[in-house]
């Protein structure tokens, strides 16, 4: 009986992805904090151990011995599932990227370099990735603060914008490969050439849109926190608090991967087919840089206001990637 | 195959799992000390006054309107573009026709001004 080939191999491989993504987590927001703090000629976080190291895990032990508590106003129920949904969506989208070009066996059983290699992955992920959302709109309005509120209509206009461009520069990927499977996106680049060289709008418009979908800067606007104290999570503390740094981290790194995979080519690159684990390492090189550029953003561009969001998102954004899509459909019809 | 899709079964469990875990295990590691004023709705360190359950404006109600039929029709465009390559130039006419009525309800909103805020 193979059981194991069905269910230990899988149960081990999502365990390690969680576990690496939650360590990677911890030292994204040193890395973000050091990287900012340098391009405003700060030093950064240097106490704890060498080069402030350490910081990610004294920040960790102090958010899990703070008090739990609960407003005594907030809808409880729902006030619970937010930072739950933060945290387990953001990295179930993990399931469909692939990591090399083949994967290894253990005692004769095989390890796929992709843990579940379906064919509507492309669609799986632009599901689960937007599940994220939900949290932060919930967050707000079930903890009855009026910056929650604030914070969580923000949220919801900043939702109803970028979906649009981000499921349109999609389309235009699947149209270009024919196909919605990770692996198969990755082969048609193999054969051809990375997507951001066939398809620059759509890697730019996916970009932006995708700093949208993670609540990043400059479209933080539901956290804003120098007008809404912290917007949606004002009203959390402790690891509930945590947990949404935590989603959205995840997410900035899922974003990373999902660019990576889709317009960079995934683990390709330079004898990648013949060792796999220089894919791995080129894939994560490419996640990296993916996540500089979000950093590099933030520090330097100012957030922008939720009508303006809305304004470049529909009719900028928008008849872009609709454009690019028509463009795309006539180059490949003809 | 129904079985493909059983890693990501197990990888929801296994996220859940953890998420519950991360958020239950610290519970139990704090102190606990509650008091009236510690559970107050926060505002800033003012009284707060009344509830952030009333009725607000909505600005963006139209557009969020608007949103779900665009959405729903940039739905469609996914089995289409995984199909394209068969279909040819009969897909791109079927699909332009259905741009092109996509694009006059957008150039219609525009004009009427359903993007701007009230």
């Amino acid at each position: 009986m193979d059981w194991i080939q069905t269910l230990l191999i899988p149960i081990v491989y999502s365990t390690i992805l969680v576990v690496i993504l939650l360590t990677g987590f911890a030292y994204l927001s040193y890395v973000e904090r050091k990287l900012v703090a340098r391009f405003t000629m700060r030093f950064g976080p240097n106490r704890a151990g060498p080069f402030g190291l350490l910081q990610p895990l004294a920040d960790a032990l102090k958010m899990m011995f703070k008090e739990e508590l609960s407003p005594k106003n907030a809808d409880l129920p729902v006030y619970l599932l937010a930072p739950f949904l933060a945290i387990s969506t953001a990295v179930i989208g993990w399931a469909v990227f692939p990591f090399a070009s083949r994967g290894f066996s253990v005692l004769g059983y095989s390890v796929p370099p992709v843990l579940a290699d379906v064919n509507i992955g492309l669609l799986y992920v632009a599901a689960v990735t937007s599940i994220g959302s939900y949290a932060v709109v919930l967050a707000g309005w079930s903890s009855n603060n009026k910056y929650s509120l604030l914070g969580a209509l923000r949220a919801g206009a900043q939702m109803v914008s970028y979906e649009l461009p981000l499921g349109l520069t999609l389309v235009a990927v699947i149209l270009v490969v024919g196909s919605m499977n990770m692996t198969e996106i990755i082969q048609y680049q193999l054969d051809h050439t990375w997507l951001i060289v066939l398809q620059p709008f759509a890697a730019i418009i996916f970009f932006i849109a995708g700093l949208a979908e993670s609540n990043r800067s400059p479209f933080d606007l539901p956290e804003t926190e120098n007008e809404l104290v912290s917007g949606y999570i004002t009203e959390y503390g402790g690891i509930r608090f945590a947990a949404f740094f935590m989603g959205e981290y995840i997410h900035m790194i899922t974003f990373g991967a999902i660019i990576s995979i889709l317009f960079l080519g995934g683990w390709s690159g330079p004898g990648a087919d013949a060792v796999p684990f220089l894919g791995l390492v080129y894939f994560i090189l490419k996640i990296a840089l993916m996540i500089f550029m979000m950093i590099w953003v933030r520090a330097s561009v100012p957030r922008v206001r939720y009508d303006q969001l809305m304004r470049f998102c529909w009719k900028f954004l928008m008849p872009l990637a609709l454009l690019n899509l028509v463009v795309t459909a006539i180059v490949i019809a003809l | 195959m129904p079985a493909d899709y059983l890693p990501i079964l197990i990888m929801l469990v296994v996220a859940a799992l953890f998420a519950l875990v991360a958020l239950i295990v610290p519970y139990y590691m704090g102190p606990r000390n509650p008091s009236t004023s510690k559970s107050d709705t926060y505002e800033s360190g003012k009284l707060p006054f009344g509830t952030a359950r009333r009725q607000v404006p909505i600005h963006y109600y139209m557009v969020a309107m608007l949103f779900m039929m665009f959405d729903i029709e940039v739905i469609f465009f996914y089995p289409w573009a995984v199909i394209f390559r068969q279909l040819k130039i009969f897909g791109l006419i079927e699909m332009g026709v259905f741009v092109a009525i996509l694009l006059v309800g957008y150039v219609y909103i525009w004009k009427k001004g359903a993007l701007e805020w009230d």
